[in-house]
């Protein structure tokens, strides 16, 4: 049952990345990226990572494809076609395919000759809010606080970039 | 469920330093920012934190350690005081220039001190996610730093080019960090090596993320191919945000690389230790064939520091603790002699000026002949000459490469230095030598040591270019050019002062 579904959604992410790359709508791209995202959200709920799925469809399939959504929307949905599907593009094409083949086959060998056998290790509880939320507040609480610290950089710098520059 | 215990001692300096930028933000808001407040209070924090790494340092018995994400032993608070030296002088400096470019001084010193906060924390840094976070904490702050002349273009061409480029590298390193995880289960340090001592059971994932870290780290030190940011942000960035950003960074991802690759990655040394001796290799001959044609001064300085972090590389191939112990003592010259250099050239500037050309220099050991003799000595420094700290610092980073069988790099760190005496020299002997050009007169007039906060100057009458005379030199700015050249002298005359101290501190890694 779990492998049918995960063959059905597998093809679902694939095709969502595709219809990325392919489309020459920019809005279509986002939406298809849209789909990627909420399907690799089933994937982590598959994989007892529930509160990973639920960040995946806040944050990226929410927040961020809405963010893209907006952009596209602002600079114009059409996006300058010809700057995209140009022959001055073709060398950077044939690199790009044969470096994403080159790519795809090692990850391919990797696998098949178990080079790339991840470590198997017993996963401590599950993925529940719970379990990260536990971990969060003792192991890992000095990454917890400086990504507090990196948050005040952010608002910091937000605030001196958006301010208008006045000369004296 | 029990709460941890947690010994916040271990981060003091760290915490001295973020209360203190966040002093800096509030009284920014209440006082109408009086500029010496400001500085003064960052001055304070940073020479506490400084004294509270060298107080941790001496205490006895085994590092303390915060969990297992950092550990306040010698090697980190030595980093410590490392980047403290930058980040004093990178205030001093700031104090006259930061005015005059931008109306947002507590902002700049806030975002100063936290990024030495992330800086810090690298090189205490146990855990890869800890590595991680202070990487992005002092890289964002460095990216909003190097934009902060709003009114100048380039600051901002600098600024932007910095951030996506860092970007792409912080990509890079978490990639390796997680591939490396899935080779060994775990992203603590110690733990990694423990599960690497008997082999790796995924050898192709583990190469491939050292291969990413190395990426992500050659990206921060400005190791050449990773590097073509630096000529363009050095020179776009405001003068006093480059003297802090080419000492103190470098310090910070030295500390945190070799603590990852000595600590964790030993096991993996005979792969790594020669692909980072290609790069340094390159990286030297590189930057200096590249400062060679320079006319611009803080260009010049950009290539240069490509080439010396060439040289610090070569201390982590020897891979021995006499390498790390060199890179450590290495870095401190560094921060003292660098940063001096880009004072000078914070002197020399004149408002709304993008780059000091090299012409500048004519005749300037008549006019400002302080300045001149500060300059030199950090060109002699940077060259290697004896007996100034330069010289101890290659002579110690040589001899560890030499001492673990790295003969034919230190052959090529040689013929490099020779290579850049050419340059170095050049700017001394123009000092001293050259005729001074038509703009002499003007400078001469403005050049006497001035007011502490010189405003914009006035246009002068009729300099070549038409820009305004450089501000007279300021009490904060000598005084950082004084520290640094005394630093310089002091580190190279007396380098057994710190060389055993080193030795010791840098025991903890392995």
């Amino acid at each position: 049952m779990q492998l049918v579904l995960f063959f059905v959604l597998a093809l679902l992410a694939v095709a969502g990345a595709v219809g990325v790359v392919l489309s020459k709508n920019a809005v279509y791209s986002a939406l298809a990226l849209l789909l990627n995202f909420a399907v690799l959200a089933v994937f982590y709920i598959m994989l007892n990572a529930q509160f990973l799925g639920v960040v995946q469809v806040i944050v990226y399939a929410g927040a961020i494809v809405v963010l893209f959504l907006f952009v596209i929307m602002l600079i114009g949905g059409q996006l300058a076609p010809d700057a995209l599907t140009a022959g001055s593009r073709r060398p950077a094409r044939v690199v790009a395919l044969i470096a994403g083949l080159v790519a795809l086959a090692g990850l391919a060998y990797g696998l098949v000759s178990g080079a790339l056998a991840p470590q198997t290790g017993q996963v401590q509880g599950s993925g529940s809010v719970q379990a990260i939320g536990r971990v969060l507040f003792t192991d890992y609480l000095l990454p917890f606080e400086l990504a507090s610290v990196l948050l005040l950089v952010a608002m910091i710098g937000a605030v001196v970039l958006a301010r208008k520059p006045t000369k004296s | 469920m029990t709460l941890p215990t947690l010994d916040l001692v271990v981060l003091l300096p760290q915490l001295i330093v973020l209360t203190a930028a966040l002093l800096v933000l509030v009284v920014d808001g209440l006082s109408g920012a009086r500029s010496w407040l400001l500085a003064g209070i960052s001055l304070v924090a940073l020479l506490a934190a400084g004294a509270a790494a060298i107080w941790l340092s001496l205490q006895p018995g085994e590092p303390r350690r915060l969990q297992a994400m950092a550990v306040a032993d010698g090697f980190a608070l030595l980093f410590d005081v490392v980047i403290v030296v930058a980040a004093v002088l990178g205030v001093l400096l700031a104090y006259q220039s930061i005015p005059r470019i931008s109306q947002q001084v507590g902002s700049y010193y806030a975002l100063l001190l936290l990024a030495v906060v992330g800086m810090m924390t690298m090189g205490a840094a146990l855990d890869l996610i800890v590595v991680f976070l202070a990487l992005e904490i002092l890289s964002l702050a460095l990216y909003i730093l190097a934009g902060f002349n709003r009114s100048e273009p380039r600051s901002a061409e600098a600024s932007l080019k910095y951030f996506l480029l860092g970007a792409f590298a912080s990509a890079f390193f978490l990639y390796g960090a997680a591939l490396v995880y899935g080779a060994t289960a775990s992203l603590n340090l110690e733990a990694i090596a423990a599960a690497l001592a008997g082999g790796s059971r995924s050898p192709a994932m583990l190469y491939l993320g050292i291969a990413l870290l190395i990426v992500g780290f050659g990206f921060k030190v400005a190791l050449v191919p990773f590097h073509m940011w630096t000529p363009d942000v050095y020179p776009g960035a405001p003068t006093p945000v480059t003297a802090f950003m080419s000492a103190a960074t470098k310090a910070a991802a030295f500390a945190a690389f070799l603590r990852l690759f000595l600590t964790a990655l030993p096991t993996a040394q005979p792969t790594w230790s020669w692909a980072l001796a290609v790069l340094a290799a390159v990286t030297m001959t590189l930057g200096n064939v590249a400062a060679l044609r320079q006319r611009e001064l803080k260009r010049m300085l950009a290539y240069s520091s490509i080439a010396h972090a060439g040289y610090a590389a070569v201390g982590l191939v020897a891979g021995t603790a006499q390498g790390a112990g060199a890179v450590l003592f290495y870095l401190l010259a560094y921060a003292f002699m660098n940063v001096g250099a880009f004072g000078v050239v914070a002197a020399l500037e004149r408002a709304g000026e993008y780059d000091v050309a090299r012409g500048r220099l004519a005749g300037l050991s008549e006019r400002q002949p302080a300045l001149a003799a500060a300059m030199a000595i950090f060109m002699f420094s940077l060259t290697g000459i004896p007996p100034f700290a330069g010289f101890f610092g290659k002579l110690y980073v040589f001899g560890a490469a030499v001492a673990a069988g790295w003969g034919w790099l230190v052959v090529i760190g040689v013929i490099n230095s020779v290579i850049s005496a050419y340059y170095y020299l050049q700017v001394t002997v123009e000092m001293y030598f050259a005729a001074p050009a038509a703009e002499a007169p003007a400078a001469a007039a403005a050049g006497k040591k001035g007011r502490a906060v010189a405003k914009a100057a006035a246009p002068s009458p009729a300099p070549e270019e038409g820009k305004a005379a450089p501000a007279p030199l300021s009490r904060a700015t000598a005084a950082a050019v004084l520290a640094a050249a005394l630093g310089t002298v002091l580190i190279g005359v007396l380098p057994a002062l710190l060389t055993g101290w080193i030795a010791q501190a840098v025991q903890g890694i392995f």
